[in-house]
């Protein structure tokens, strides 16, 4: 009898729950998909205040003068590009330092190692942006030192040197994210059956082989779905690191498209130029991501997301 | 099987326990200087500080929290953050639950309208004129509201409720139970893990942002602290350059803030560690479950 109603309660559409998901929809329905219609002034040009009609409307003029304004799109692209091939050169660091934690005989030395380069993850980009401000400014504590043991003979600020500002701010990312990077792989090696170690023990190989051949193995599908991740995400360097470390020195080396898309739109007050690029680089973000998904697929037989 | 450690295998585990070391260090040392140069006296700090204390004080402190507007921005940051983070862990454990639902109608296509979500947003400039047309600007309100569903997190709730037992939530109905109460004492006492995890990261989220307050508020009694920290390292930064292109009127300037509230630098700096001190003190909580909030590869929706 109990499963007679089970089933009946199971089959049966429940108008109820519709009145309980509704509300929170109507959040999801104003704050993600109203913004949608925004788009529209992409096509206009588009004053605050003012209406869109037939007498603004200016059609693709926008998305042409994207692939038109050839000094700053190179100079963007230029470094969103830069920085995606940085980043992807650094992926491995994390894996390695999870590998480095992982032969380390003494579990509470590994865990403190890990609860503290994992903490920088937690902190904000302006707290970042502090901290390197106490550390690297003229009158920072990097600058006294050196400038104490007579190394420099006056203090130089890396923050605003823009022929640094590449691999500074890449090493700023790493500074925060390596640890926490690592999380996902010492997850992945502690999923590794023990028996291959043993077998791998027997076969007579050492631990550094075993590493090479055991633990290796068994984190490179993890690496490679973040690989495919990041990919995916390729155009979207980020934009919080690169708004804040920006000034007038460095911003020709740290505008990203994010930040340009946001120059344009709140500082010149281009509205529509703006939203336009947006557009075009949520499109190609979408295939992107889309890409690689059906690439994982092709190679692991499973998507990613 | 125990081998005996060989030279080469000794040898390798001194030099990773250095480098780890070192990489430690790394991270830990600017948190170090920060606060050993915050609680030191702020005319003594100015000659150098590295590595220890140069005359304990907590005057940093005390000034600071003097100083107008932190008290305030302190208040709304702990706010928004407590109230943001309430109403999100209701939203998406409730949704997460309601989604597991296969009676509810049109449950697919609902639920592949909010993932979409994840992918496909208006972007800066729309998000801002949709804000503005809510007349959510200049409101505490636009700290919370806007954020309160997020889809990630519904996902991570779902598939967390769909792996428990049914019998336990069908028992329930059978005693005629509905929806909110099997939520309410059943699914969310079941969810503990999953709660906590979405709360922090929530939490931490909500402490750390800056970026809305800095685009849709200006009155100043809404700052919060991150916005707060921004806005002053970037006055110093000007009051600085200022200095060094000898402009008298910034002297006056750096004199008034120095009589008042000691050295710019040392109020960045005191001003960070209090910015830091929540993150700090919830991170052990936090570290409980950091394998739950990097679920990203294996969850999908």
């Amino acid at each position: 009898m109990k499963k007679a109603v089970l089933k009946k309660y199971r089959k049966k559409k429940n108008y109820k729950l519709l009145f309980y998901i509704l509300p929170f929809m109507v959040f999801v329905l104003l704050f993600s998909y109203v913004p949608l219609f925004g788009w529209s002034i992409a096509f206009f040009q588009y004053t605050p205040g003012a209406s869109l009609s037939a007498k603004n409307f200016v059609g693709l003029k926008y998305f042409r003068q994207f692939f038109l304004d050839t000094v700053d799109m190179s100079r963007v692209l230029k470094n969103t590009l830069t920085f995606a091939v940085l980043n992807l050169i650094t992926m491995p660091l994390p894996l390695i330092f999870a590998l480095m934690l992982n032969e380390v005989p003494h579990k509470k030395f590994s865990k403190f190692v890990q609860s503290i380069t994992t903490f920088p993850n937690f902190i904000s980009w302006v707290i970042v942006y502090s901290l390197a401000f106490s550390l690297f400014s003229t009158e920072g504590v990097i600058n006294s030192i050196l400038m104490g043991m007579g190394l420099i003979s006056k203090p130089t600020n890396v923050l605003s040197s823009a022929s640094a500002a590449y691999w500074f701010q890449t090493s700023l990312g790493i500074w925060k994210g390596l640890g926490w990077g690592s999380i996902v792989y010492l997850a992945a090696i502690s999923g590794i059956s023990q028996e291959l170690y043993e077998a791998a023990a027997v076969d007579g190989a050492g631990r550094f082989r075993q590493m090479i051949h055991v633990t290796l193995p068994g984190i490179a599908e993890t690496f490679i779905v973040l690989l495919l991740l990041s990919i995916g995400n390729f155009i979207s360097v980020g934009f919080d690191q690169y708004f804040i470390f920006q000034n007038p020195v460095t911003l020709k080396k740290l505008e990203v498209l994010d930040l340009y898309v946001y120059r344009l739109g709140l500082i010149n007050k281009s509205y529509s130029y703006s939203t336009a690029i947006g557009m075009i680089k949520s499109a190609i973000s979408l295939v992107m991501i889309f890409g690689t998904n059906q690439l994982a697929k092709k190679i692991r037989g499973n998507t990613i997301i | 099987m125990l081998r005996k450690t060989s030279p080469a295998r000794m040898a390798f585990l001194v030099v990773n326990t250095i480098v780890l070391g070192l990489i430690t260090l790394l991270c830990f040392y600017p948190f170090w200087y920060i606060l050993v140069y915050s609680l030191s006296d702020a005319t003594k700090a100015q000659a150098g500080v590295t590595f220890w204390f140069k005359g304990f004080s907590l005057n940093n402190f005390v000034k600071v929290m003097e100083l107008k507007g932190i008290g305030s921005a302190v208040f709304v940051s702990v706010a928004r953050t407590l109230l943001g983070t309430l109403l999100t862990v209701f939203a998406c454990t409730f949704m997460g639950y309601l989604f597991t639902k296969e009676e509810m109608p049109a449950r697919k296509f609902i639920y592949r309208a909010l993932i979409i979500t994840m992918y496909v947003g208006g972007g800066l400039i729309p998000t801002y004129l949709t804000i503005s047309a809510y007349k959510l600007v200049n409101t505490f309100w636009v700290y919370v509201v806007p954020s309160v569903v997020s889809a990630y997190n519904v996902i991570l709730v779902k598939t967390f409720v769909e792996q428990l037992p049914a019998s336990l939530e069908e028992s329930a109905v059978l005693d005629g139970a509905g929806a909110f109460t099997v939520y309410r004492w059943i699914i969310l006492p079941l969810s503990k893990p999953i709660v906590a995890t979405i709360a922090t990261f929530t939490a931490v989220g909500h402490w750390n942002s800056y970026m809305d307050n800095y685009l849709y508020v200006s009155k100043s009694s809404l700052n919060t602290l991150q916005y707060l920290l921004y806005k002053f390292l970037n006055s110093t930064q000007e009051l600085t350059k200022m200095l060094q292109q000898g402009d008298t009127s910034a002297i006056h300037q750096m004199e008034a803030v120095t009589r008042e509230i000691l050295t710019p630098m040392g109020v960045r700096m005191t001003i960070t560690v209090i910015t830091i001190l929540p993150i700090f003190l919830v991170y052990p909580f936090m570290q409980k479950y950091f394998s739950k909030g990097i679920m990203i590869g294996a969850v999908k929706g």
